[in-house]
């Protein structure tokens, strides 16, 4: 039985959902479900969208909303919020570590090939002083509950994570169609989002920068999955959206064309992959990127956001050891907890595995958004066979967890109120100013009963998180 | 041996191109028996060439050139004193530890016959690793045609070796791949070679490879030849593959097609001054790279 955040094991409401227990009681599935074609119509027509990879119906589609919040209290975010922080000064630690003096390799803490055959670990960063010593501006921590106490880290999301417009939008939307609900909360605010990303981008500017420094948003483009979420951030935050043929650079400077001529760019947020970014020192082929972007940036003339070469901690096996990295960088114990992982690398851990795939979420090392994974207990047979031959022959490629019973909430869904499973993507910001987390996050929630895989890419929907305010605990605001 | 270099590249574009930006890897630097006498970059337009250091301590150099340009020349010159080391290296400039050198590249991937490849020669050899990466050098030079027909810069190793032929880049490059197989930590290396055959005009630098054995450390091997590297080899870059090591990687705005004439003249130094006058140039294809970096500027 699932951890539920509203009731308790005896059917008592937990504090945090009182309210929307109350509200829950006095609504009827028809009006809910009047709510519910609302907000659909609210997505369709800002054509928020999301495009499925492997989907052949069609190019975009939108992800599902459930009308009924998650709400967090404000003891609990304060508790998450630190943990956040320390995880990701730990994660930055980490790779100013491995970009530079490595030392935590030398203390024989990581094994050095995971970081020297790791793909993602890109050798052009090593020595580089990157501005502000800041790595990763941006990251997108997936957390799930298993019971009323903890929080687990399931992935760090450090490259290019996506999913902040949905957050927004799910705001916009519950405070538009349930204004009595939202009312009945002291909710904290998240809608400064875009000013809080542009205040982190700007501080990270070069040293050398003009006073009020131009940042951009690269984009992939518009056949880019997440090309809504490019738009929409660039223009809340005020900033130029650009594709990479609109760069260019001379004499290791990066310049925007623009009508009015040339005009130097200080801080690119990019939303394109490392591989990309410029076709001299990385993939030759690409056409996205900015030739002579990488020298721009090794020479200290502008701020890419996030560094390259981040995702050498979105590896599964590095992941293992961050709880190690917190205790080396920082002398602290982890306040959030890691999912027990089987590193299939391992002789004695591969063995178990195999042993126990019936039982366990098996992953690719390097894999994303859901795709290539194996759920032990709701797979067929087949499909475990399949994983067995696919470990026999790249055991290194994979780990292993147990399957975790994620925490449910109420969900509106085609038969009735039922509790759904969810997870929490809270995204951080990293400044040469501090660390800034708006109160919530994207919570993403697996709306097909019984179903543990909430990625949009995998038929997953998002609900508005709510923490709530509480006067007594100051530190409950971000 | 005091040994000269001129390496030419001339690009006539059919339309004028408003801007060229390029990376450059063209400069030695020292080590063992390797002495960099003098050396220079020069260029037949206004442009600026900031140097600098790449990922793996090679000399690189950012071009930056503005427009318009139909016709442009890079020449490198330089003279370099060389003294043969039996392709043992001493001195060289090392970012990363050996094992950073066993990852895979798309370029470099084995595929199961390039597997099978090297673990039968390893087998073969006793499970030596020395005697295993000589056994790959001879067998490569023999049995893989050289011919410049089949392959260009983007040939993979996997490949070359299925067509068995290529250039020294696709021979070092299954080498390379051959010998991660086996768990040796091997790399390419872009250079110049001074020729036996007395072929002063050539119309590419040279490539081989270098493996890293405990015990000895980094040894060349120059599978085109069949040997190791000697004091006619002028070592320049070093890189996972090719593109890590690529003397010119470059884009441009504008210019339509191209069209690219390279001219590599090595010799020895006291005799080099009675051919130092042009050959005919010939223009070939640019490098694949370059095109395909070359495309999204070209309205």
């Amino acid at each position: 039985m699932a951890f539920d955040e509203m009731r308790f094991a005896d059917g008592g409401i937990r504090p945090p959902y009182a309210e929307v227990a109350r509200w829950l009681q006095g609504v009827t599935s028809a009006q809910l479900e009047r709510r519910r074609a609302e907000a659909e119509l609210f997505y369709r027509r800002g054509g928020v969208t999301f495009a499925v990879y492997g989907d052949a119906q069609g190019e975009e589609r939108i992800i599902p909303y459930d009308i009924i919040p998650r709400i967090l209290s404000g003891v609990e975010w304060a508790r998450l919020k630190t943990g956040l922080e320390q995880r990701i000064r730990t994660l930055n630690h980490y790779l100013a570590d491995i970009y530079g003096p490595r030392e935590i390799l030398k203390a024989g803490i990581v094994p050095e090939d995971l970081v020297w055959q790791n793909p993602a670990y890109r050798p052009e960063m090593a020595g580089l002083a990157v501005p502000h010593g800041i790595h990763i501006h941006i990251a997108g921590i997936d957390i799930v509950r298993v019971d009323g106490d903890d929080f687990y880290v399931l992935e760090d999301n450090a490259r290019t994570p996506s999913g902040v417009s949905y957050m927004l939008g799910g705001r916009e939307i519950s405070i538009r169609l349930m204004p009595e609900l939202y009312a009945a909360h002291r909710v904290a605010p998240i809608e400064n989002y875009p000013n809080e990303l542009l205040a982190t981008l700007q501080s990270t500017a070069p040293r050398n920068a003009n006073k009020d420094p131009i940042a951009v948003l690269l984009t992939p483009g518009q056949y880019n999955s997440a090309y809504y979420e490019h738009s929409f951030l660039a223009d809340k935050m005020g900033i130029e959206l650009v594709e990479g043929s609109d760069l260019f650079v001379r004499d290791s400077v990066v310049f925007m064309r623009t009508t009015e001529g040339p005009k130097r760019v200080d801080i690119i947020y990019r939303r394109l992959d490392d591989a990309f970014i410029d076709p001299l020192v990385f993939d030759p082929g690409s056409m996205l990127g900015v030739p002579g972007l990488f020298a721009a940036y090794a020479a200290g003339n502008v701020t890419l956001a996030n560094a390259v070469g981040t995702g050498a901690v979105d590896d599964k096996v590095v992941y293992s050891y961050v709880p190690d990295m917190v205790r080396f960088y920082l002398g602290e114990e982890p306040i959030l907890k890691n999912v027990p992982t089987w590193r299939c690398r391992q002789k004695d851990d591969l063995a178990y595995v195999l042993d126990h795939l019936s039982e366990l979420v098996v992953k690719e090392v390097h894999g994303s958004g859901g795709y290539g994974m194996l759920v032990g207990p709701h797979a067929t047979g087949a499909d475990i066979e399949e994983f067995r031959q696919r470990l026999l022959a790249a055991p290194a490629n994979y780990i292993a967890q147990p399957t975790l019973s994620l925490s449910t909430c109420p969900a509106f869904v085609d038969q009735g109120i039922a509790p759904r499973h969810v997870d929490l993507r809270p995204f951080v910001l990293t400044g040469a100013d501090g660390i800034r987390i708006v109160p919530g996050g994207l919570t993403r929630v697996a709306l097909r009963q019984g179903s543990l895989v909430v990625n949009s890419s995998q038929g997953g929907g998002t609900k508005d998180t709510w923490v709530i305010e509480d006067p007594e605990m100051p530190e409950a605001r971000a | 041996m005091l040994i000269h270099v001129r390496h030419r590249t001339r690009y006539h574009y059919e339309q004028p191109v408003k801007s060229i930006i390029q990376a450059l890897r063209l400069m030695p630097r020292n080590h063992e028996g390797q002495y960099v006498r003098r050396w220079q970059i020069d260029l037949d337009h206004d442009g600026t060439l900031r140097p600098g250091e790449d990922a793996f301590g090679n000399v690189m150099h950012m071009l930056s050139l503005d427009g318009p340009i139909q016709d442009l020349c890079l020449t490198v010159e330089g003279e370099v004193d060389m003294q043969d080391t039996n392709g043992i290296l001493r001195g060289t400039c090392e970012r990363f530890p050996p094992q950073f050198f066993l990852r895979e590249t798309p370029l470099t991937r084995a595929d199961a016959a390039i597997t099978e490849f090297a673990r039968d020669l390893f087998g073969r050899h006793g499970g030596n690793a020395l005697k295993t990466l000589h056994a790959l050098l001879a067998t490569l030079h023999l049995d893989m045609a050289f011919d410049t027909e089949p392959t260009d810069t983007s040939t993979s190793a996997a490949d070359a070796f299925a067509l068995k032929r290529g250039v020294c880049q696709d021979l070092s490059h299954v080498f390379i791949a051959a010998a991660r197989v086996l768990n040796i930590p091997a790399r390419y290396v872009g250079g110049y070679l001074m020729r036996s055959d007395e072929a002063i005009h050539q119309e590419a630098g040279h490539a081989w490879a270098e493996a890293h054995i405990p015990g000895l450390g980094w040894v060349g091997f120059d599978p085109a030849n069949g040997i190791c590297p000697t004091e006619s080899h002028i070592r320049v870059g070093i890189g996972l593959d090719y593109l890590g090591a690529a003397p010119i990687r470059g884009a441009r705005l504008g210019g339509a097609s191209e069209k690219m004439a390279v001219e590599v003249t090595v010799a020895d130094s006291h005799l080099d001054s009675q051919n130092g006058q042009d050959n005919q140039i010939r223009w070939q294809r640019p490098p694949e790279t370059a095109r395909q970096a070359s495309q999204q500027f070209q309205a």
